[in-house]
């Protein structure tokens, strides 16, 4: 059993607005083993992105509490966390905004050598990137180009050997592959599988594909507006969903043979509620066709089902 | 399947031999290259490719509305019912726009007009195209408003109140607003959450089934074709590299090396399979006019002759029709349906 790398205990994040507080992150539970695979899914809203961000410590937390290797580091100073920052990286969604338009590949690899590694030389940097080009599959010719003569592919390859530059323990990647196209997505999923194999990196990889990240996780969370609903092992996760939302979800996804064709499926009705003030209790009950009077007025735990799989709902456990 | 269709159906579309370039001042862009499709009455058709391979571009040039001066048809014709696309005068082409071809944009967030309510937009439809009395045209807004799943009260709302599954609905009003016969949907479904997908997936055939419209869905998203399409055509760098019945693309044996490779590349929701099998390579610059066949540069079957000589159309044992060297001699009875994809 490998020790927990990440745990999110009571995670919370709220950001405040005018009509009052938006529930971005509503206290989350996690954890990620080492050199293992957390898939976080959701819809678009449903705080899958900050929650990334403030176990990154990319945005303030509101309370509770990331344990890194067991230490608490939302309560770091900013010199230790400069520290910590090398072995924590993200990989972001957006190929076409993430990298700065004026620097060139090089520049861009290299930045976070110059920032953490003063001790580096100019030629041992210069070897380094070219190290993590080949790593990540870009050729050297491109070492002098800016972002914008590359696809995004290949941009999202310079995203990746950025985030590797500091030989991380932990990559954050954010829907990684969702602006890309199929054939691309494919080489790119490849790609972060082979590294983390051969660096026993863990990642947390927030997707909406539900496709993806079945493919590359080892454990799933399934999130809606900021709450954690189901959390299990991907296998269990698909053979063995309890949340309504998770059926919901994966009955919604097309499947690529005309003969699964869902003509009488269940699709939800109605969309995602505000996350601004949200009401005590299951938030899916607005939509849930199961909902009853004992969904709502407080709030619903996370319970163990079966070693490993845990649901919050009253309904279906 | 495919052939029944061919015989009893009435043809709404006709494209033969379309080649589109765009000029711009660093370079021609070759959009379009010598592309074939033809629509039936009441059908869909997915037209499937990646970023690039020219999707929209031929959506654009069936309703003419490809940027002036930069975009151009430079050869081939497009046929719609009894008119001739693209020589019809400008008069004929706003008649024929919306009343009878209507296009559904990606982006629903931002092809509606922000400083219009969603009532006054489906209206504007319903008055060029000959409504003008206002009591028929709240009627009309009313009864399309329902028809799509929003409460008509919500009309004198603008679009920044609706969410971007709702707001989909408003195109899809507007699109449906003067009963079309043809549907172009340019990826309607991508920029919404799988959960709102179905629900207006779910919605367009239901309308379609009531309209008896056809429709050419335009996608990247496999699992949404296999959904609602009878044909696929599957598009690469311009030119439609295969094409046939959802059944002939998704299960028969022979297929284009690239079709093959699109289908690799996808992860699958029902096998254990750790690593994908994605395309190598890129797709080729647009800018620069090819010899042989586009998939050669990243397909693993090439050999010489590819690269050399542009690949004619076959139709593989299985009735799809593909566009390919290595399926020469295989002609299974091409027929007259054999320069379909061609």
């Amino acid at each position: 059993m490998p020790a927990p790398l990440v745990e999110v205990k009571h995670l919370k994040k709220y950001f405040k607005t005018p009509r009052g507080d938006l529930h971005a992150v509503d206290d989350v539970n996690l954890s990620i083993n080492q050199g293992e695979t957390l898939g976080v899914v959701g819809e678009s809203g449903c705080g899958k992105s900050t929650l990334g961000r403030t176990i990154l410590r990319l945005v303030p937390h509101t309370s509770g509490e990331v344990l890194f290797e067991g230490k608490n580091i939302l309560s770091y100073d900013t010199r230790q966390m400069k520290a910590l920052r090398q072995d924590m990286q993200m990989i972001f969604q957006d190929p076409y905004a993430s990298l700065d338009t004026r620097f060139t590949v090089s520049q861009i690899i290299e930045e976070p050598l110059k920032i953490c590694r003063k001790e580096m030389g100019k030629a041992d940097r210069e070897k380094r990137v070219k190290e993590l080009m080949d790593t990540v599959g870009l050729a050297q010719r491109f070492v002098n180009a800016y972002p914008h003569e590359l696809d995004g592919g290949r941009r999202q390859r310079i995203g990746v050997a950025r985030a590797l530059a500091l030989n991380p323990k932990f990559i954050v990647c954010d829907e990684p592959v969702s602006a890309l196209d199929v054939s691309i997505q494919a080489q790119i999923l490849n790609l972060i599988m082979d590294l983390q194999e051969d660096m026993g990196l863990s990642y947390m990889f927030i997707t909406h594909d539900l496709s993806v990240v079945k493919h590359i996780s080892n454990n799933i969370a399934v999130l809606y507006l900021g709450q954690c609903i189901e959390h299990a092992p991907t296998e269990e996760l698909f053979a063995n969903p309890i949340h309504p939302y998770t059926k919901a979800l994966l009955a919604a996804i097309p499947i690529p043979d005309p003969s699964k064709r869902s003509e009488d499926r269940e699709i939800i009705r109605g969309e995602v509620t505000s996350p601004i003030n949200p009401p005590q209790g299951c938030r899916f009950a607005a939509r849930c066709p199961y909902a009853g009077d004992e969904c709502r007025g407080k709030p619903i735990e996370l319970k163990e089902t079966r070693p490993g799989h845990f649901v919050a709902c009253m309904k279906f456990f | 399947m495919g052939v029944d269709m061919n015989q009893n159906a009435e043809k709404l579309l006709d494209i033969k031999d379309l080649s589109i370039t765009y000029i711009t001042d660093d370079a021609t862009i070759y959009a379009v290259n010598g592309l074939n499709m033809e629509l039936y009455r009441g059908e869909t058709l997915g037209l499937v490719g990646e970023t690039g391979a020219g999707k929209t571009t031929t959506a654009l040039a069936i309703m003419r509305l490809l940027p002036d001066r930069i975009g151009k048809i430079t050869s081939g014709s497009i046929r719609f019912d009894d008119v001739d696309v693209t020589a019809a005068s400008e008069a004929e082409m706003r008649t024929l726009r919306g009343e009878r071809i209507s296009m559904i944009f990606q982006d629903p967030m931002t092809c509606l007009n922000p400083v219009l309510t969603i009532g006054d937009q489906i209206a504007e439809v319903l008055e060029s195209h000959g409504i003008t009395s206002k009591e028929e045209l709240s009627k009309r807004v009313d009864n399309i408003l329902t028809l799509v799943g929003l409460p008509p009260e919500r009309k004198n709302e603008y679009p920044h109140q609706f969410s971007g599954g709702m707001k989909q609905r408003v195109d899809i009003a507007i699109a449906l607003a003067c009963e079309p016969q043809l549907l172009l949907a340019d990826e309607p479904t991508t920029a919404l959450d799988v959960t709102i997908q179905a629900q207006v997936l779910a919605l367009m055939k239901e309308l379609r089934q009531k309209f008896n419209t056809s429709m050419l869905l335009i996608t990247h998203d496999l699992g949404v074709v296999a959904e609602v399409c009878d044909r696929v055509a599957i598009m690469y760098a311009g030119e439609i590299i295969e094409y046939g019945t959802v059944w002939e693309i998704f299960s028969g044996t022979e297929h284009h090396p690239y079709t093959k490779g699109l289908f690799g590349s996808i992860p699958s929701m029902s096998e254990g399979q750790r690593r994908l099998r994605p395309i190598d390579g890129l797709m080729p610059d647009p800018a620069v006019q090819l010899q042989g066949c586009p998939f050669a540069s990243r397909c693993p079957q090439c050999s010489d002759r590819c690269t050399a000589e542009k690949p004619a159309s076959h139709r593989a044992a299985g009735g799809n029709i593909i566009k390919c060297h290595l399926f020469e001699g295989e002609d299974a009875g091409g027929g007259n349906d054999a320069g379909t994809a061609g």
